[in-house]
């Protein structure tokens, strides 16, 4: 598990890295020495800050992230379910780990409106696949969970990206 | 359309991408392609849209940030209105309508806690909606593991 962390040192330098890649790598032979160049640092430098960084789990991963509905995930799901309290961080774990889950989390119940506390997003190609791997973390979760909603989205009122100000 | 190689980029660069002087090298001969190659696939991915981003994904609480999901129960006569003056908003990062009573979902992203309760307190003077909000209290899992 990953409970919410306290905040990693970071410097200028660092920060500059962070602005100059937060958008992407670059398309380039040699990405990190093009970052370089653009902070003015030597290259070397740039790799042992990002992987600081990697290693201190300010960067996630360094990856592609796919667009789901280029994909073919046309579906997709916000499992919301009502775990109990005791056994909600084993069971989150177990539920993080199944290969349809990509994101699960523990989030506060707004009680009587909101009883949901554990959040699991589910991509699937469409609604009867995002149901049945509902039905795969009911089963995980057993008489634990006292009831769940799948919530799609509609519509897509506003998508930007994550930004630090440079 | 994608072939077998670009599935094989998909595939391999969700899981990582290494630090070292020529990595697009590195993870041509893994997939037995070369590294030009695997930069022209890349760049046709990302332009035609199939990947969204490719890049270090930065943790924005441990950069000091916060970050939260908060709802709305937004009356439907209102819920244009209502989008127009939380989308408004720097801090919301993305927006979805979604088929529940808590209809509105948005992300806030903000540099600090201060900020992110402020963000609040503005969303709901403005619109008159009580907002749910739904910080993390933990987090078991974060990453898209989609095959192709």
């Amino acid at each position: 598990m990953n409970t919410v962390a306290e905040p990693t040192v970071i410097d200028a330098v660092d920060r500059a890295i962070i602005v100059a890649t937060q958008k992407g790598l670059p398309l380039v032979a040699r990405p990190y020495h093009a970052v370089a160049e653009q902070v003015g640092i030597a290259a070397e430098d740039v790799m042992s800050r990002m992987q600081r960084m990697l290693d201190h789990g300010i960067i996630r991963r360094i990856a592609a992230v796919p667009n789901h509905y280029a994909l073919g995930y046309k579906a997709n799901g916000m499992t919301v379910w009502d775990v109990a309290d005791a056994r909600i961080d084993e069971l989150g774990r177990r539920v993080g780990e199944l290969e349809c889950v990509s994101h699960c989390y523990h989030r506060p119940r707004h009680l009587p409106d909101w009883s949901y506390n554990l959040f699991a997003m589910v991509h699937g190609h469409d609604r009867t696949e995002v149901e049945a791997q509902a039905q795969q973390i009911a089963e995980l979760l057993g008489d634990a969970c006292r009831g769940h909603e799948i919530l799609y989205s509609t519509r897509i009122l506003k998508k930007t990206g994550l930004r630090l100000g440079g | 359309m994608m072939d077998a190689l670009d599935r094989a980029i998909i595939n391999a660069l969700q899981n990582g991408f290494p630090i070292c002087a020529q990595p697009y090298e590195a993870v041509a001969q893994q997939l037995g392609t070369t590294e030009q190659e695997l930069l022209v696939r890349l760049g046709k991915l990302l332009e035609a849209g199939t990947l969204s981003r490719f890049g270090p994904m930065y943790h924005a609480e441990r950069l000091g940030g916060a970050l939260s999901l908060a709802a709305l129960k937004v009356p439907p006569q209102d819920y244009e209105r209502v989008a127009e003056q939380v989308n408004a908003l720097p801090e919301v990062a993305h927006n979805y309508e979604r088929n529940h009573a808590l209809n509105m979902w948005f992300v806030l992203a903000t540099e600090t806690a201060t900020a992110q309760a402020d963000a609040v307190d503005k969303i709901e003077r403005e619109t008159g909606c009580t907002v749910y909000n739904m910080p993390k209290l933990a987090e078991y899992f974060v990453e898209l593991k989609l095959r192709v």
